[in-house]
């Protein structure tokens, strides 16, 4: 568990154009500069946004990765819905989930 | 004295960014108001614009979490999101480097302020100048206070943040407007984003608007946290702003827009002398 590497990497990968370049073009070469277990490099290299979420990411920092993925922003709300159906509630941080899976208050 | 405005205004992403998801007369009901807000600002003849955000891992990260911060740059970019997801254009916004310091040397007499010469908006800035100067045209001086990585400062010391950067206001010659942006309730970027517990935001502005610094500091985090969700945590800067003012505040503007995820806000405050 290295929470902390999952999130310096979202940090460095949305304010960063060459990080961006480096996830399209050698993914592997840039995630093993950070302290990453096998499941959060797992989530990151396949996009797993539901596995982020539910590993503690914070949500300011997940959120665009999820647009950078190319997600619509009701896809990125559902993905994190499905993450804890998958994988349980979320296990850190401040961005958990206190509605039902099915009160879309806003809709989405 | 030269603190010559002061307000309050949300500043979601999705005020911009899923605008097209809002209904419209709904949106633009809001941002009308927020461009009202900039008339307001503009007719104080402002030098400078203090905004007090609280940013979102756009500068600043847990390697080194400042508690306060203030840019001291005379240029700084924003959004530093994809623009075409915040939709709002990235751009060069005027500084002033040199004011930033007369200002962080006095706020440093009373809080321990980090300076940052270098800051990209995030949109805790993007989206207020967005509507408040569409045009750009009055140089910006951005300060944060960290309410994204707990541990948090606590509101006794955002209230002495608010207090610091009126004395410095006031020490200078410049005209200086202060606007500071955040949310109330809001649980973003969660699968509950939309939800707002309208209650606890009237509650909080209720206490804002009589600027009843006793009521405003008696929140604790666990509180907030349960009742306003971990957006909550972003009353921080209303916080400074009251005790910056000094005055009474009057709300121009407050509907929950479930789509922006907060209950959106525009709020003025009278500018006094506190005697206590």
């Amino acid at each position: 568990m290295s929470l902390y590497g999952l999130q310096k990497f979202l940090y460095e990968l949305n304010r960063n154009p060459r990080t961006q370049t480096r996830y399209q073009e050698e993914r592997a070469a840039l995630l093993q500069e950070y302290p990453l277990d096998e499941q959060e490099r797992a989530a990151i290299d396949s996009g797993d946004i539901g596995l982020i979420y539910v590993l503690g990411a914070n949500g300011q920092l997940l959120m665009h990765f999820a647009a950078f993925l190319g997600m619509p922003w009701p896809s990125y709300i559902q993905a994190m819905r499905e993450g804890v159906v998958r994988y349980g509630p979320v296990r850190a941080g401040v961005y958990t989930m206190t509605l039902g899976l099915d009160e879309k208050v806003a809709g989405v | 004295m030269s603190l010559v405005f002061a307000g309050i205004c949300s500043h979601a992403p999705g005020i911009t960014g899923r605008a097209e998801l809002a209904d419209p007369a709904l949106k633009e009901s809001f941002h009308a108001a927020f461009r009202h807000m900039g008339d307001q600002l503009h007719a104080a003849r402002p030098d400078a614009l203090i905004v007090v955000g609280a940013e979102h891992f756009g500068n600043f990260f847990m390697n080194n979490m400042p508690a306060f911060a203030i840019g001291m740059s005379d240029q700084y970019e924003g959004p530093i999101e994809d623009p075409a997801w915040l939709k709002i254009e990235r751009r060069s916004i005027a500084g002033n480097a040199a004011l930033s310091k007369r200002l962080i040397v006095e706020v440093m007499n009373s809080v321990d302020v980090a300076y940052a010469e270098e800051w990209k908006f995030d949109h805790a800035i993007s989206v207020p100048l967005h509507f408040l100067t569409p045009k750009y045209d009055i140089p910006v001086i951005p300060a944060n206070i960290n309410c994204q990585g707990p541990p948090l400062a606590p509101l006794h010391r955002a209230w002495a943040f608010g207090e610091a950067l009126r004395r410095a206001a006031d020490l200078v010659p410049e005209r200086i407007a202060i606007v500071a942006t955040g949310g109330i309730s809001h649980w973003p970027a969660t699968p509950d984003s939309g939800k707002i517990n309208e209650a606890w935001d009237r509650e909080f502005l209720q206490r804002w608007g009589r600027n009843d610094k006793a009521a405003l500091l008696s929140y604790t985090d666990v509180e907030t946290y349960r009742d306003g969700g971990q957006g909550g945590f972003e009353i921080r800067t209303f916080i400074a702003l009251a005790a910056a003012a000094g005055g009474q505040g009057s709300v121009q503007y407050f509907k929950p827009i479930p789509i922006f995820a907060v209950s959106c806000t525009i709020g003025t405050m009278s500018i006094q002398c506190r005697t206590s």
